[in-house]
């Protein structure tokens, strides 16, 4: 699998999604192409999918927030006969390397929340009109719909079969939302998860697996109601046109990739690469009717997208790479100006999609297995949204004081409005809350001086950063940490961030992102998931798992 | 005492499995007995429900001597459960645990696998009979009329044995299960049947002679393969299940048989040696060779597709789990475990039609339907035997195994009779040619007329060779009620 994965599509070349838009009603239809796989070796029988399908689904959910905000509802469907879907394919996952499974878990989990998100969000409801076979990563996608209906036609079944089948867990979500969201029983939630063939019919309403059980020839009119009714009665306001997401320009290289706002540098032999985010040069549009119009090309926006794909691609492409560095380029106050548009309108529509964009890529940077360290630099422009980058990441170090021939602003950092409330992290607090979590004073301290660019001493005693360095030692320093991360081991290192990033309250992202994950790379590592013998390996064979009976 | 020859009637429910001291399954039998007189009640038209056929019933499980004929009204018909006698000390005959005594118990690791193969084969029965719910309306003669009853009860009564399965080897799922079976129905938006053969109605006599000779072989194979079973009360019940089956093929192949002889004999009668003479053929009053034709290959391939998945991963694990054998597992000369041998299948690559070996334990459907295509193969020499001894040039032809599929490797894409890959256009352009139009069902079905009278028959079909039970040829076969 060294093939490049990208995560760019065009509408127009989507394989295994159809959407069709009706006012505020979109009908989502999977119609997975068997042959459209992204990789050779397997077939994509029964609408199950892989990696591509799951990219093209993350680009139907992300216009169908900017291109479509005139939807208020999106009926997720088969375009299949007998099945809705039969989950992630088998014999991808049973081929794939362990990295590409954790990665693509991770990816199929980020766009499952964000089409789960999208109700409160956004006021896109979504509604899984459930018809025929739906297993596994198929009723994980149902699972994150705000409703579900299911047919009765006494063969059409939800069910969770991946313990019995092929001896590892639903991960992406599945375990953890039918005991937190669907508040199912658990002993209910026992049975249900160890027998293969689901559950149909009336028992799957009382066992609060689906929202509504509906007469087979009354289906089809009572999804359509149902998505009418839900439009009808939403909250969310009419807006006519969105705007236009036009194809994302990018530039690869031996070792850079830059996008129009963002650039990385890959230092493939010092495992590190460097990722420079640029602030706008040209001032803030002055009313969102002009941001509008400025469209995909709006700075805070482009900005984003940019990242967004530049995480996506980094992720999936450059798995060596274990060191993210994180700096940025551009003038604060023009910064500030451009963020402080989309603050004062945050109940315009796009204004809201911008935000809601900022925060789903952020907590994608969160839960990216990799270190992340951000240098704030002279000339750098650590404002608001992009001062959250600052909070993400694992290490902060900051340029204190004049550099020799360094001819660019000192380094400060702003915080806005931005850093207390609009991008909660998974755990439902801010970066800033969970950053003082035993020292919840400080985020007082810190709001008092939103508006201020802070220096690196004022920073450095509020504890915004981890440690500040002047001319004589930031050379040796930075450099010095940057090797000794890089001969950690890359296991290690992953388990102690992912357990440091997230201190506070459990949610059901952090318990879908830390235990179910966890416990499902753990099993993907045993040898009766994916040893020669294990289930996986042997699934459809015909040949049984050979397991340890050890209890560990 | 358990498993006897004899079927005891102490109950409501005959049997041969000692039901009368199983109180537990008896008790949830009778609850699903009204419901399924229910179901038989509503489907057939009333006037046949009180008309006497004269049906055989089974007496004891013998292979020689098992039925007994009489005259029933059929919602009389004394349905019941039959295993075949038990074979001592039989072991598991394939798969990962074979030459262990076979199981008596449904082992609780292949519980869901057994209970969705039981389901599957008990959701058929019921299928046919309510596809040829109305065809006693247009019957040909009281002989076909008769067939045609004896083929649906004995379709009610596979539908008893597999929910004798469910209730007393799957517990509270099992009976649900069980239920279930009634509710869905042939063709219904509501339920459907599980596979797609048995949605498809059954409009004439034709067809349902094509159904019991192509569709019915199916389900031969099928319980052959399930006859091989590990799970011994399975094996049983599939067993004798077969025997009762053979009666089902034997009125397709004849029927089939004797719609082919009328034509003949009114061509030659009529002195019209081309075949292709449709439109003078058809004024005969006869039906056409071509048309008979375009029929086999709809009702051949609606059948091959029932064999699944080409590879596939369920037969896999139900063969090695010893749950489901092959075809004459017991005559096949290899481990019987499958565990490093190949097995030939199509595929398509690069728009070709090519031969690929596979691991043989994902073929096992495959390698089935290879063994139905040799079995159907006979039926269709039989009747082209006929049509060369009456010198009309014409051949019965069963199509390519690619032509008309939709499910397996050729659904993706359009082939001729012959097995030639064609586009989409092409396919347009012929298939007129090769399955049943609009106007040669409305043909067919313009000459579906009843022919109640003992002895007679419809122009378009033949006299059989000999009569049930050797009743001679003027039997009243129907005692039909008239209300
Ligand atoms: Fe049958
Ligand atoms: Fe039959």
């Amino acid at each position: 699998m060294s093939q490049m994965i990208d995560f760019r599509v065009d509408p127009a070349s989507y394989r295994h999604w159809k959407v069709e838009y009706s006012g505020p009603v979109a009908i989502l239809s999977m119609d997975v192409d068997e042959n459209g796989g992204l990789f050779e070796g397997y077939e994509l029988k029964l609408n199950s999918y892989d990696l591509g399908v799951d990219i093209e689904l993350n680009d139907v959910v992300q216009r169908m927030r900017f291109e479509h905000p005139e939807v208020k509802v999106v009926v997720m469907r088969s375009g299949k006969d007998n099945v809705f879907c039969a989950g992630a394919n088998i014999r991808m996952l049973g081929g794939a390397a362990h990295s590409h499974k954790v990665n693509f878990c991770k990816f199929t989990n980020e766009t499952r929340n964000a089409f789960e998100a999208a109700e409160k969000d956004s006021g896109q409801q979504y509604i899984a009109a459930v018809k025929g076979a739906c297993a596994g990563g198929g009723y994980e996608l149902a699972l994150a719909c705000n409703h579900i209906m299911l047919t009765d036609d006494s063969t059409s079944a939800v069910g969770l079969p991946e313990v019995p089948l092929l001896a590892v867990l639903p991960g992406t979500g599945g375990l953890t939302r039918i005991t937190d969201k669907r508040k199912m029983r658990r002993d209910l939630a026992d049975i249900f998860c160890s027998i293969e063939e689901g559950v149909k019919g009336q028992r799957a309403k009382d066992w609060r697996l689906v929202d509504e059980v509906i007469p087979n020839s009354k289906f089809a009119e009572t999804v359509e109601a149902r998505a009418q009714e839900f439009a009808a009665s939403s909250t969310k306001a009419d807006v006519k046109t969105g705007i236009i997401f036009n194809p994302l320009e990018r530039a690869v290289t031996e070792d850079a990739v830059s996008w129009s706002s963002v650039k990385v540098d890959i230092d493939r032999a010092g495992r590190k690469a460097t990722f420079t985010l640029k602030g706008p040069d040209e001032t803030a549009p002055v009313d969102m009717d002009a941001f509008q119009a400025q469209g995909d090309q709006a700075h805070l926006l482009r900005l984003c997208r940019d990242l967004e794909d530049a995480i996506l691609h980094m992720r999936l492409n450059e798995m060596e790479v274990g060191l993210w560095v994180f700096r940025t380029e551009g003038d604060p106050t023009i910064l500030a100006a451009h963020e402080a548009l989309v603050a004062a309108n945050s109940d315009h529509w796009l204004a809201n999609e911008v935000r809601q964009y900022w925060k789903r890529t952020l907590k994608r940077l969160d839960v990216t297995s990799r270190s992340l360290v951000a240098f704030v630099e002279h000339g750098s422009c650590f404002v608001g949204v992009l001062a959250e980058i600052l909070f993400s990441v694992d290490r902060t170090y900051m340029m204190d004081g004049e550099f020799e021939d360094d001819e660019r602003p000192l380094a400060t950092i702003t915080l806005t409005e931005a850093n207390f409330g609009p991008y909660p992290m998974g755990n439902d607090l801010t970066r800033l809350q969970t950053r003082f979590l035993g020292e919840p004073e400080l985020v007082d301290t810190a709001r008092a001086q939103i508006g201020e660019a802070l220096d690196a001493e004022t920073a450095d005693k509020m504890g915004l950063v981890t440690i500040i360095l002047d001319d004589i030692d930031w050379d040796d320093e930075v450099r010095i940490f940057m090797e000794e991360r890089a001969s950690f081991s890359p296991d290690a290192m992953t388990g102690l961030e992912a357990n440091l990033r997230f201190a506070g309250p459990e949610t059901m992202e952090t318990r879908i992102f830390g235990r179910l994950t966890a416990w499902q790379n753990w099993i993907f590592n045993r040898p009766n998931a994916v040893g020669k013998d294990g289930a996986l390996q042997r699934y459809g064979t015909g040949v049984r798992g050979d397991f340890d009976l050890e209890r560990v | 005492m358990a498993d006897t020859l004899d079927v005891s009637y102490d109950t409501r429910i005959p049997n041969n499995v000692g039901l009368g001291q199983d109180r537990k399954v008896l008790k949830a039998l009778e609850k699903w007995h009204p419901g399924y007189i229910d179901w038989w009640n509503k489907l057939i038209p009333q006037n046949f429900q009180d008309s006497m056929v004269y049906l055989r019933t089974a007496v004891s499980v013998d292979p020689k001597g098992w039925a007994k004929f009489d005259y029933v009204k059929m919602p009389d018909y004394r349905w019941g459960v039959l295993l075949a006698p038990k074979v001592e000390d039989r072991l598991i005959p394939c798969g990962e645990h074979m030459g262990k005594p076979a199981w008596q118990e449904v082992p609780g690791e292949y519980r869901n696998m057994l209970k969705r193969l039981i389901v599957i084969q008990g959701d058929t029965e019921p299928g046919s009979v309510e596809q040829q719910r109305f065809l006693g309306l247009t019957a040909p003669s009281l002989y076909d009329l008769r067939n045609l009853f004896q083929v649906n009860v004995e379709e009610g009564r596979h539908l008893w044995a597999m929910v004798y399965l469910l209730q007393k080897y799957f517990g509270k799922d099992g009976r649900e299960e069980a239920d279930d079976l009634l509710r869905r129905s042939s063709g219904s938006e509501e339920a459907p049947r599980m596979l797609g053969a048995f949605n498809e109605e059954t409009p004439d006599w034709l067809s349902f002679f094509m159904f019991t000779y192509f569709t019915d072989r199916d389900g031969k194979m099928q319980l052959e393969s399930l006859a091989q079973s590990g799970f011994d009360p399975l094996s049983r019940t599939c067993r004798f299940m077969i025997t009762e089956e053979a009666h089902h093929m034997f009125v397709g192949e004849t029927g089939v048989g004797r719609v082919v002889q009328a034509t003949l004999d009114a061509m030659n009668k009529a002195g019209i040696t081309d075949p292709n003479n449709i439109g003078n053929v058809r004024d005969l009053g006869v039906i056409d060779l071509p048309t008979i034709q375009k029929k086999l290959n709809l009702h051949y391939t609606l059948s091959l597709d029932l064999f699944g998945q080409e590879v596939s991963t369920n037969a896999a694990n139900a063969f090695n789990a010893g749950i489901k054998g092959r075809y004459m597992e017991h005559r096949i000369d290899d481990d019987h475990q499958l565990g490093d041998s190949v097995y030939n299948v199509s595929n398509i690559v690069d728009g070709k039609i090519v031969t690929q070996e596979v691991p043989a334990l994902t073929a096992v459907n495959m390698r089935l339907r290879d063994d139905y295509v040799r079995d159907a193969a006979g039926g269709v020499g039989r009747w082209n035997k006929a049509i060369k001894k009456a010198g009309i040039d014409f051949e019965l032809v069963v199509p390519h195994e690619a032509f008309h599929r939709q499910i397996g490797v050729f659904a993706a894409i359009k082939a001729d009779p012959q097995g030639n890959i064609i586009t989409e256009e092409e396919w347009q352009g012929s298939v007129d040619d090769w399955l049943p139009t609009k106007d040669d069902g409305a043909f067919v079905q313009s000459l579906m007329k009843p022919c109640y009278e003992p002895g007679k028959y419809a122009s378009w079909i033949a006299a059989p060779k000999m009569g049930i039970d050797n009743q001679p040829g003027d039997f009243e076969y129907v005692q039909l009620h008239m209300a």
